[in-house]
């Protein structure tokens, strides 16, 4: 009885080996992005292939999606009522972890290509991507502040979904480039992939991409925080050599 | 980047990618306008800063730093003709320093709270409602008696400011008052400062006048003296207890601004004063209208995110 099942265990894993032996290899455009004083955004391009170690079943359609997303962050929500005739917060609900950038860029509606549980498992969707708990008992509707966490990053470009943005070739090369907005915060990326075929992840890939100030942005940003006060005067030191240098100039030209 | 293009400028504190050209533009324009009315113009680049997008902490913090150079730049031609009271500076400057750290104080428990933008809209509508009507009904009138010689009233007035102890002797403004008004009105100046990231000429030049009594010659010279190191210490209570000074903002708003305030001046010696002083009482009043419609109008987007920890 035990090698009867022993041998049905073995099966079974073999089974499964041959349903998720697919393996995916990604490369990216570029794995650090540097903002320098001039940055005005970027565009990764993000390819890879599928290897089929066994023979892929192809009755239904393979999917890829790619997901890049910033190093969450706590955000407070506001929302503005009519006070005394005038607008002003009222309530206000902290969003425990959400990413200031978002992209999901797949080969098709991410409906179809993912199920609820997969998306559950995997936080795939943007909506799985922010996680809020501790909505205060005054406010009624917390759902509320969540769509407009994501309505309004959507607005700036920060959070990206794109459909069909994914090319998949014979089912096996794939590609997509994200472009990312100018106002990107520091901090590791992380970009996933994931091989999906009836809804279900066949496999999945991830790495980081670096995004962190550089030069003279780096510099500033340490200096202000490290040694606020040396910061202060400085940027003092600036505006009174500005406006003695301006008065001094201008005296000249007019003389 | 590239030289037919926008070009856009990483500012490290603010985290937002800006047109630099558009900064360039903006620090021109308002000080042209600042130094054809003698004004910081600090009340028309922090609404103008929220406009564009930049945090409002970073916005007040930064045009803090901006007014120390065109105080600066200002108060040197002053110096020059001896039209700057020191004393009467020093001491309107000790109320300054304490109303600064009262109003930084208040900002920063406010901002806690989510409430720092409105505090800092309302207290643009009231102050400039009120300074903008009372300079536009002040100059209509002085337009319709332009004709009338002989207006000039006495300076010497005794009022209840009189009364105050603590008297002492201003030589350069040629008065013997009580030290109580100048450092009240310092204070007041100095909150107003730290919480709307302006200098408070606009509140300041009016009180020194009417309220204690100073000579015309001496005002915009002391007044400017006194800016400087309030807006001063300003910036520095912000960039330790924010970190929301943005250095590469306030370079290229004060790059603008110095060079539009030199030609500002030259614009402003050719209007006559009762011109200039109904122009600058409308543009006060529609930033103000600007701020208030804002305020009661129901916003398209009634939701707003802001960082925790961070600004």
């Amino acid at each position: 009885m035990r090698t009867v099942c022993a041998y049905f265990l073995i099966t079974l894993f073999c089974f499964a080996r041959a349903v998720f032996s697919q393996e995916i290899v990604m490369g990216l455009s570029k794995n650090e992005i540097g903002i320098t004083a001039f940055f005005d955004g970027s565009e990764i391009l993000v390819f890879g292939a599928v290897k089929a170690t066994d023979e892929l079943s192809l009755n239904e359609p393979l999917g890829v999606v790619v997901a890049i997303a910033s190093p969450r962050r706590a955000v407070m929500v506001r929302r503005k009522e009519k006070k005394f005739g005038i607008w002003v917060n009222v309530d206000s609900v902290e969003i425990d972890l959400a990413p200031s950038f978002y992209a999901v860029a797949t080969t098709g509606p991410l409906s179809q290509l993912l199920d609820t549980v997969e998306d559950l498992r995997h936080s795939i969707s943007v909506e799985r991507m922010i996680r809020s708990v501790g909505a205060p008992m005054s406010v009624d509707d917390p759902v509320a502040f969540t769509k407009a966490i994501i309505r309004i990053r959507q607005d700036q470009g920060l959070y990206q979904t794109l459909p069909g943005a994914v090319t998949l070739q014979d089912n096996t090369l794939f590609s997509t480039s994200v472009t990312l907005p100018a106002n990107l915060v520091e901090g590791a990326y992380t970009t996933r992939i994931f091989l999906t075929q009836d809804g279900k992840v066949l496999a999945q890939q991830e790495t980081k991409i670096d995004v962190r100030k550089v030069g003279i942005e780096r510099w500033l940003y340490n200096l202000a925080h490290q040694r606020p006060a040396t910061y202060g005067l400085l940027s003092l030191a600036i505006a009174i050599f500005a406006g003695w240098s301006a008065a001094a100039v201008f005296r000249v030209i007019r003389t | 980047m590239g030289l037919c293009g926008p070009m856009y400028i990483y500012l490290p504190i603010a985290e937002v990618s800006v047109n630099a050209f558009l900064l360039l533009g903006l620090g021109g324009i308002v000080g042209v306008l600042s130094g054809m009315f003698g004004v910081g113009g600090g009340f028309l680049m922090t609404p103008l800063l929220f406009f564009i997008g930049i945090p409002p902490a970073v916005a007040v913090a930064t045009e803090a730093n901006q007014i120390v150079a065109s105080s600066f730049s200002g108060v040197l031609a002053h110096v020059k003709r001896r039209t700057v009271d020191f004393k009467m500076g020093g001491v309107l400057l000790i109320g300054g320093l304490i109303g600064a750290g009262m109003g930084v104080f208040i900002f920063n428990y406010l901002k806690g709270l989510g409430q720092v933008d409105l505090l800092v809209k309302l207290c643009y509508v009231v102050f400039l409602g009120i300074i903008g009507s009372l300079m536009f009904i002040e100059s209509l009138r002085a337009l319709s008696n332009v004709k009338r010689v002989g207006t000039s009233k006495p300076r010497h007035k005794r009022t209840w400011i009189h009364a105050l102890p603590i008297k002492m002797r201003f030589r350069v403004s040629g008065l013997y008052i009580s030290v109580i008004p100048p450092i009240s009105i310092g204070i007041l100046v100095g909150v107003l400062a730290a919480i709307m990231g302006v200098g408070g000429g606009f509140i300041m030049v009016p009180a020194m006048i009417y309220i204690l009594g100073m000579p015309t010659k001496v005002v915009v010279g002391t007044s400017l003296f006194q800016i400087i190191f309030v807006t001063a210490f300003t910036t520095m209570l912000h960039a330790t207890t924010n970190y929301t000074v943005d250095m590469v903002l306030a370079v290229l708003l004060l790059v603008g601004g110095v060079i539009g305030a030199q030609f500002g001046t030259v614009i402003g010696a050719k209007l006559k004063a009762e011109q200039l002083r109904i122009l600058l009482a409308t543009m006060v009043l529609l930033v103000c209208a600007k701020l208030a419609f804002d305020l009661i109008v129901e916003p398209s987007e009634i939701f707003n995110l802001s960082g925790i920890g961070g600004h």
